[in-house]
């Protein structure tokens, strides 16, 4: 998780939710999403399984619950959260159709950011033989947390396929600029925001 | 970093006599009683910083520091409690009491019942964590502490900050629960009942009232505390610390101590036996038992806690099968349920139940990282 980089996604997710609103944000890492929404006004919880993160995010003032997403949100009642927010984390873990599908069971909507594996330098770099390294996908090969490798194509099939309702969606690039031409080609980093269909 | 440099030094133990009558749950009266307690760290004009801690089973109100006449005697959580500490007292006005029913100098089954004369001894109410609360406010009162910045404990003293948060919800605003459960199973009340047959069939027990025949059910004591300990452990750690180890290499086909864990659970025991008082220790157990804070909710624990409006740090530790991780989190959910501020960390440690009270350094990151939120 590259939690201490910059983060263009934060803006646009915090764009979607209004003063008031509750948010449960998977995948928290040090908090510095809820302590955005915390400032305005947004009233959120983390769940994060690393301990040094989890250390970090009770440092930082945020609610945090220490939980490994692996298992599921059982301890989560439904329609609990207005946003269940999944940042830069879906790439990493195994249970890839559970952990979509328990986010809509909990929240009425699912905010999830993603890095997108066909962005044109991560082509190029395949073309030329090597798994691409870029600002959104900045590990190794042989070091990386991330088990999934998929596209903005890819994951619209999945939400298709799962019945999720597509109800916005911000492609950026490595800069964190907003992409509105060829985004499958163009961006580096999606952010999608799901309903149930 | 010496212990000495973060402790809060020698401290005095006071006393506070209530002349107004404690009503218990169960009906009974206590027409005068008293608190012994400490503080430690100085109380501002606001007084806003206040820390109230809560003692488990065995503990007391000597949470920290030591005695000018007794410097051996070293309170019970001071790894945790002193200037620069996690519950650091540069910052925190921080309240160590020892409860009703407790056998060191509050009022308890050792202390004299005026009406007879003697030792209260099995005629002492029965004392429920809500009870301890009422007491602890009453003592609150006396300091003049309006609210608690925090009241924390752990495992029986972590039941007694949530009962706080959900009976005096505005005298609370932070709450920290470590080891405790939202309430005992079935095997937990069978562990304490087998730890109280051993004191009740004791033969010097005396149906309770063993201090006027000049004798303690040390032998009971001693094999309930032998049981507790056990199941404040954990498997691994016993494993580590004794595994098969004898005293002599070969068996002696005899009864005596041969394993290492017999000779430490004896040990154990005798030495809780010297000093802990039998009644208190039945008083202790039951209101553990009888622990329950969502009953009067129907049963529904996100209903007790909806009263709270404290913030929540709620800890356990991954060895502890007393009240384990689940029994946590069974907490933690009932405090989503209704949108509290919960933060809850799962702490990876070798010690069981006994955890809380051991020093692991991420464990006193997460509770010092927690307070340094609290505001004074």
């Amino acid at each position: 998780m590259t939690h201490a980089q910059r983060r263009p996604d934060f803006d646009v997710i915090a764009s979607w939710m209004k003063c008031g609103e509750t948010v449960l944000d998977l995948g928290c890492g040090d908090g510095s999403l809820l302590v955005l929404l915390k400032e305005r006004g947004i009233s959120g919880w983390g769940v994060e399984r690393d301990p040094g993160l989890v250390l970090a995010a009770v440092e930082n003032g945020v609610n945090v619950i220490q939980s490994d997403l692996e298992e599921g949100l059982a301890g989560f009642e439904d329609d609990a959260f207005d946003h269940v927010i999944l940042s830069r984390t879906l790439q990493t873990m195994h249970h890839t159709q559970q952990i979509l599908a328990e986010m809509l069971r909990v929240g009425r909507e699912a905010v999830v950011s993603f890095p997108n594996f066909a962005f044109w330098k991560n082509r190029l770099a395949v073309l030329g033989g090597r798994m691409p390294v870029s600002e959104d996908l900045p590990y190794q090969w042989y070091d990386t947390p991330n088990v999934r490798f998929f596209t903005l194509l890819d994951f619209e099939t999945l939400c298709t396929e799962m019945g999720f309702v597509i109800r916005e969606r911000r492609v950026l690039d490595e800069q964190g600029e907003l992409i509105e031409d060829e985004p499958n080609f163009l961006g580096s980093l999606a952010v999608y925001r799901l309903g149930r269909g | 970093m010496t212990a000495a440099q973060h402790s809060v030094g020698p401290v005095v133990s006071q006393r506070v006599a209530f002349e107004t009558p404690f009503c218990f749950a169960s009906g009974a009266r206590l027409p005068r009683w008293e608190l012994v307690y400490e503080t430690y760290g100085e109380l501002n004009a606001a007084k806003s910083n206040a820390v109230l801690i809560c003692h488990a089973l065995s503990g007391h109100h000597h949470v920290a520091g030591w005695y000018a006449d007794d410097p051996k005697n070293i309170g019970w959580w001071d790894n945790i409690v002193g200037p620069g500490k996690p519950i650091d007292t540069d910052r925190f006005f921080v309240v160590g009491v020892n409860n009703l029913g407790g056998c060191h100098g509050s009022t308890g089954p050792s202390s004299i019942n005026p009406e007879t004369g003697h030792p209260w001894g099995a005629d002492f109410p029965v004392v429920t964590v809500p009870d301890w609360v009422r007491a602890q406010a009453l003592l609150a009162d006396h300091l003049g502490i309006e609210q608690w910045a925090a009241v924390i404990g752990g495992s029986l003293g972590g039941m007694q900050a949530l009962q706080w948060s959900i009976d005096l919800p505005a005298r609370v605003r932070h709450a920290v629960v470590i080891a405790a459960a939202p309430k005992l199973t079935a095997e937990n009340i069978a562990f304490n009942d087998v730890a109280r047959q051993a004191i009740l069939t004791d033969p010097d027990f005396h149906g309770g009232h063993y201090y006027r025949h000049g004798v303690r059910p040390v032998r009971g004591l001693r094999l309930a505390r032998m049981l507790g300990h056990i199941t404040y452990l954990s498997d691994d750690q016993m494993a580590e610390k004794f595994g098969r180890r004898r005293r002599q290499d070969a068996a002696r086909f005899s009864f005596d101590v041969e394993f290492e864990v017999e000779s430490y659970l004896h040990y154990q025991g005798d030495k809780f036996a010297r000093w802990f008082d039998a009644n208190t220790y039945l008083l202790m157990t039951r209101a553990l038992d009888y622990f329950d804070p969502a009953e009067p909710y129907g049963g529904d624990l996100a209903a007790a806690l909806a009263q709270a409006r404290a913030g929540f740090l709620v800890v356990s530790f991954s060895t502890d099968w007393r009240f384990a991780p689940s029994r946590s989190r069974e907490i933690v959910s009932a405090l989503m349920k209704t949108k509290k501020d919960v933060s809850y960390v799962e702490i990876q440690s070798r010690h069981g139940h006994d955890s809380f009270l051991i020093a692991d350094p991420y464990y006193h990151s997460v509770v010092a990282g927690y307070l340094a939120h609290v505001k004074t």
